[in-house]
């Protein structure tokens, strides 16, 4: 859909080679992609205005480095703008020196509080803690049920309240009863969404806030939010003082422009991203990786980092050297593929990938989690010699192993088709790490398939 | 009970508030339409999320007529973005499609927190007060208590509802609903889906099952297929709605949210791009909050004085 800023700026500067420094006037064609890259990605268009200034001023002057193409240079200092910007340290939750310390969920209506008290009270109890919920949401029809439902599924114990407690103020202070009766060191109060413009609920919130006494409190910001997210996120924080963002909702494709914005807004940090709707998808705030997000660069980071965590390394070098000596077997694709799955959900996978020359071919291929099943169906159809050579696969034998894996001839060409082009794509990328010329691709990490 | 203008205009105050006054404040005390007035102007409606693409279309068609000497006082210039704006939104309308017999099956769709259950409530009272009957589907059977959620909002409404248990297959729901609907000779079937990211292709592929499912049992249904949207969305819900067309087939946007400060108006790309209509707007969580949507008065509420 979009194209992504790197080509952009790649365009923008194809004729500038020869040029020694990167001037007002060349810069000018750079800065306006930026700008619409950045609103595009719905950056608050005053923060876009303060970020391109401050490109301008670093790259004014420079030396275009010979090492470098003006575009890299100008993307290089765009990320790392970006990423001081959005704040250059992973931030953790801190604790109270008595516990138990409380930790305030708030924001709008719909922003995913309660989902994201869930994966908070999993993701501390996994890190040590004892966590308790409790919802003080006594508006939202059903909103206590939903948090009961969702604490009983990740095993983790809900303050339900007693049937006199029905407001806030009152379900807070049984929770808080309750978890030093229970020795729990730290409760998360899951509150009800409201409008940052309605004055009584903010009021209600405040003064939960003043009896409560929390540590933390998470402002819970939805990555699809427009141009809005700078004055709900100031009001949340001029009335109650967030201590830190929970970005949700990054499993879709929104850039999260929204992110840069809260920062520079409240100047708190951006702590945790929700990733998924299971409990699980709750990841620490990597500001490198939402930096490439809201500029459209992929998020090799993550991608990488989820491949160590599933990739078994010494198949993934025995790949790599079949890759390089043209030793890729039908069989290896099928092995390939299987790793594949272990990562979880492909689509979630592929939209970490770089949007970048063949790469991007690749973001759209349409992978089915019921396709592997098949592709690797019709792998165990074949014989040990047609796996190995694939050119033995005639027409006879496409027949049979259609037959044999309850597929088509059609799609047993397909897969053979398929198969040419990832040996073909991997051939070029391996290229590429040899350092070798014949490939068009240089990628920082292993392809392990 | 104040009139549904009043309501409307009560409703939209602070969008009216936040478009308007900065457009007056951009056009007030310039005289004469520069450059720096122009790309002011930009700003403010991509404040509104408009969207970049819309703004630079918007500002390019005023450039033409200064070139052109058409405008010389700055002041014709909010009459000039209304017009515009108006006509992007008036040619995406169109009439609510009428089923040959009843029932009419509408079902809602949209992103996770949108706002799609608490519409519904609203819808069922709006539709009952019109005269109708109306019964519930509750086909979110994947978040935690969504169906409670629901039943709640149908016994405010004091409305039927058609469920199941948490985690049912919400085709399954839907086919109960269709029969039901026809056994009981509703006027209209409302369905409630789960909210889900349009990129997740295995949920989207569900919503594309649900419609199939719908056909089977009345071939015309689902006759509506609206997409909520919430008005602090972004970008994003120009790619939300192309999605939710393709695998639902959206017949129309119901804007949400527009109680709070945020402007909404990235349906004015949406409606650009896809030609969808906007049929309600809400403004507020009590049962009467959903008000129909009509181009021209909101429009004219945004930049009235």
């Amino acid at each position: 859909m979009f194209d992504t800023l790197s080509d952009k700026l790649q365009r923008v500067f194809k004729n500038l080679r020869g040029e020694g420094k990167l001037t007002a006037e060349n810069m000018e064609a750079a800065l306006k992609e930026i700008r619409v890259a950045l609103l595009e990605a719905d950056v608050h268009f005053k923060v876009v205005k303060t970020f391109i200034e401050n490109v301008k001023q670093k790259a004014l002057g420079q030396e275009v480095l010979t090492a470098f193409s003006p575009a890299q240079q100008v993307t290089k200092i765009v990320k790392d703008e970006m990423i001081t910007m959005l704040g250059t340290h992973t931030s953790r939750l801190r604790t109270a020196n008595m516990p138990p310390t409380v930790v305030m969920i708030v924001g709008l209506q719909g922003s995913g509080k309660t989902t994201s008290t869930g994966k908070l009270a999993r993701y501390l109890s996994k890190n040590g803690h004892r966590p308790i919920v409790v919802s003080v949401d006594v508006y939202r029809p059903a909103a206590r049920k939903q948090l009961s439902v969702v604490a009983n599924e990740i095993g983790i114990p809900v303050y339900e309240g007693l049937p006199e407690e029905t407001k806030p103020a009152e379900l807070a202070r049984g929770a808080k009863r309750e978890a030093q009766q229970a020795g729990r060191d730290m409760i998360l109060v899951d509150t009800a969404g409201r409008l940052h413009i309605d004055d009584d609920l903010m009021t209600e919130l405040s003064q939960l806030k003043d009896q409560l006494q929390p540590t933390e409190i998470l402002f819970v910001a939805d990555a699809m939010t427009g141009q809005d997210a700078v004055k709900s996120a100031a009001e949340f924080h001029s009335r109650l003082g967030i201590t830190g963002v929970i970005l949700t909702k990054m499993d879709g494709d929104a850039r999260g422009g929204a992110a840069l914005s809260i920062r520079q807004i409240t100047g708190q940090p951006l702590k945790f991203v929700g990733t998924g709707e299971k409990f699980d998808a709750l990841e620490a705030f990597h500001p490198d990786r939402v930096a490439s997000r809201i500029l459209g660069m992929g998020d090799v980071l993550g991608f990488i980092e989820k491949m160590e965590e599933n990739i078994d390394r010494k198949s993934a070098e025995e790949m790599q050297r079949k890759l390089i000596t043209d030793d890729f077997t039908l069989e290896d694709f099928r092995d390939q593929l299987k790793q594949l799955r272990k990562l979880g959900p492909l689509e979630s996978l592929l939209g970490m990938m770089p949007q970048v020359g063949m790469l991007k071919e690749l973001k759209n291929v349409k992978v089915d989690e019921k396709e592997i099943t098949r592709v690797v169906a019709i792998v165990d159809s074949m014989t040990p010699r047609e796996r190995a050579n694939h050119m033995l696969i005639n027409g006879s034998r496409r027949r049979r192993i259609a037959k044999g894996s309850g597929t088509s001839v059609q799609e047993v060409n397909s897969l053979l088709k398929q198969y040419g082009q990832t040996r073909k794509m991997m051939k070029s990328v391996s290229g590429g790490l040899l350092g070798g010329k014949k490939g068009k691709f240089k990628l920082p990490f292993q392809m392990p398939f | 009970m104040p009139s549904l203008l009043d309501r409307l205009k009560q409703g939209i105050q602070k969008t009216r508030a936040g478009l308007v006054d900065r457009v007056e404040d951009v056009i007030h005390g310039k005289k004469e339409i520069d450059a720096d007035l122009l790309e002011e102007l930009e700003y403010t409606l991509i404040a509104a999320d408009v969207g970049v693409r819309t703004a630079t279309d918007i500002l390019e068609t005023i450039r033409q007529r200064v070139a052109r000497h058409l405008v010389n006082d700055p002041s014709e210039l909010r009459q000039l973005i209304q017009e515009h704006l108006l006509g992007v939104l008036e040619a995406s309308e169109r009439p609510l499609m009428k089923p040959d017999q009843p029932p009419r099956v509408v079902m809602v769709v949209g992103v996770n927190g949108s706002g799609k259950t608490t519409t519904i409530g609203k819808l069922a009272q709006r539709l009952k007060e019109d005269g109708e009957t109306v019964l519930l589907c509750a086909a979110d059977t994947f978040r935690a208590a969504a169906i409670e959620q629901l039943e709640v909002w149908a016994q405010r409404t004091q409305t039927d509802i058609i469920r199941q248990s948490q985690g049912s297959d919400p085709s399954a729901v839907i086919f109960d609903a269709l029969h039901a609907a026809k056994a009981r000779k509703v006027t209209t079937l409302i369905v409630d889906t789960a909210g889900r990211l349009h990129t997740k292709d295995n949920l989207m592929a569900e919503l594309e099952k649900m419609r199939r499912t719908t056909v089977r049992v009345i071939p015309d249904a689902p006759h509506e297929v609206w997409l909520v949207l919430d008005a602090t969305t972004g970008q994003n819900g120009l790619e939300q709605a192309r999605k939710f067309t393709e695998s639902a087939g959206v017949t129309g946007l119901i804007l949400t949210k527009l109680d709070g400060t945020a402007k909404g108006g990235i349906v004015v790309a949406i409606a650009r791009e896809l030609n969808l209509p906007i049929r309600y707007i809400g403004v507020g969580e009590q049962a009467a909050d959903l008000l129909e949507f009509e181009a021209d008065k909101f429009i004219t509420s945004l930049f009235e004085k």
